[in-house]
């Protein structure tokens, strides 16, 4: 692929999974919905280490506070943090088996959710706790698929590395 | 794919180490949080923030408005004139009632009058419509098609066809975001609407088809059944409109208040459509009347103000 046209595709699928963000649920799986955001960033830093930069976990994070209405930093505290540590030991995270890989996933997954619950009860908003580890396992289970799905297509982009 | 690693060079990269870029910007978000949190500091930045993702809440609110009008388009003549003759009668009724109202409401300002206290003069509305675009889950929130431009200010009241909804958080260019009466941190002053007129609060529980009645004590004159109406003190939801209806009063006589739950009379899951409304309340003693303007206003209720 020509590397001038290199930004269509990733912005493309940014806007794509800000969409899926906030796209109506059915209230039954409402609270299941998975942290889309926070998936497709951890993916792309796992399997493609700085394809992203912090800077666009930054602004995404502030495209999903504002379009989300929590407090302005929030999602983007918690997105800067987990992609930071996904980039940080992507080396040490990748000769993980897939398994173990997706209990990574699982974890900073769930940091991403406590630190937007911890921001609320700071700042005092009425937020329940009971639901919020459903997210990151659906999360998880979207991870797995796109690994599945693409996994080929980045195994050979490694090779070219 | 494109080649990992080198396109991350057009998304910002600068010569700082991961770990110093991180800590730079983890404090630029700690900053804005605590910024956002005193409201009025980051109106502009939000503003326009809200302007940049309105192209996302258009694009996600577009199917669910071309599926609507298509439904619209498609539905069978013989049901459109179904449906229009029953709206016909339906709306027959609603102005016979109305001209009672009318009448009523005259003898009520009247009255007012000889008691020497002034109240409701007039309500405007604005019909908004909800985009459909999901917020946080946990949160009571939805996304309306109006904003600055309309008029739309923070505080505003919702209402729909059977009573209050909620009221305006924040207002951008072209959206407003609204909270929910059901939404755990708001409250809504009412009264219940039989012959006393026992005044209290009603606060939200997070599920949108209840309300909490906490400040009740056991000895209150409440019982199952018994309509609320929004009391309008506060100033912030009109007077007189219902807010539900009391489902549960649970007594609990080792504590000091009741466990009582009312459940909301609007339905607040299922609206498409809201009033913005403008409370033109008068203050007693103050002789001004605020215009009612804009065409797309329309007058609801009888202007009182006139008659006077």
């Amino acid at each position: 692929m020509a590397r001038s046209g290199g930004w269509v595709v990733p912005a493309i699928s940014l806007m794509l999974t800000l969409v899926l963000g906030v796209l109506p649920l059915p209230d039954a799986i409402e609270a299941a919905r998975p942290d889309w955001m926070a998936v497709v960033l951890i993916y792309w830093s796992l399997m493609a280490p700085r394809k992203f930069s912090l800077l666009t976990a930054f602004w995404m994070g502030l495209a999903i506070d504002t379009l989300s209405g929590a407090l302005l930093g929030q999602n983007a505290l918690a997105l800067l943090t987990v992609v930071y540590l996904a980039d940080k030991f992507h080396l040490r995270f990748r000769v993980f088996p897939v398994s173990q890989l997706a209990i990574t996933v699982f974890v900073l997954l769930f940091l991403y959710e406590f630190i937007l619950f911890w921001i609320d009860g700071i700042v005092g908003r009425n937020v329940p706790f009971a639901e919020r580890w459903v997210p990151p396992f659906t999360g998880t289970l979207v991870w797995v698929a796109l690994v599945y799905v693409f996994n080929r297509g980045q195994r050979q982009a490694q090779a070219r590395l | 794919m494109s080649v990992p690693g080198r396109t991350a060079a057009g998304l910002g990269r600068s010569g700082f180490s991961l770990g110093v870029r991180f800590v730079l910007l983890a404090i630029v978000c700690v900053a804005l949080m605590m910024l956002d949190q005193r409201q009025q500091h980051l109106q502009r930045v939000r503003q326009a923030l809200s302007v940049v993702v309105y192209p996302v809440r258009v694009l996600v609110d577009f199917p669910f408005r071309a599926w609507h009008s298509a439904s619209v388009n498609l539905t069978e003549r013989s049901a459109l004139i179904a449906e229009n003759e029953q709206l016909k009668r339906e709306r027959l009724e609603a102005e016979f009632r109305l001209q009672r109202l009318a009448a009523l409401e005259t003898e009520n300002e009247r009255l007012r009058q000889l008691l020497d206290s002034t109240e409701r003069v007039g309500l405007r509305a604005l019909i908004a419509e909800i985009l459909s675009v999901d917020m946080n889950p946990y949160r009571q929130r939805f996304v309306l098609n109006r904003g600055l431009t309309d008029g739309v200010f923070v505080g505003q009241a919702l209402i729909d066809a059977q009573g209050i909804v909620g009221q305006i958080v924040r207002v951008d260019a072209f959206t407003a975001e609204a909270v929910l009466i059901t939404d755990a941190d708001t409250a809504v002053p009412v009264s219940v609407n039989r012959d006393k007129g026992l005044r209290t609060i009603a606060v939200g529980t997070g599920d949108s088809a209840r309300l909490r009645l906490p400040y009740l004590t056991n000895s209150a004159d409440i019982k199952i059944g018994d309509p609320l109406v929004s009391s309008g003190l506060g100033g912030v939801f009109p007077a007189g409109y219902p807010v539900g209806r009391v489902v549960e009063v649970n007594l609990q006589p080792e504590q000091s208040f009741s466990e009582v739950i009312a459940e909301p009379a609007s339905a607040l899951d299922r609206d498409r459509e809201v009033l913005l409304v403008w409370n033109d309340e008068k203050v007693p003693g103050d002789s001004k009347v605020k215009p009612a303007a804009g065409s797309a206003v329309a007058p609801t209720g009888v202007k009182v103000a006139e008659a006077r």
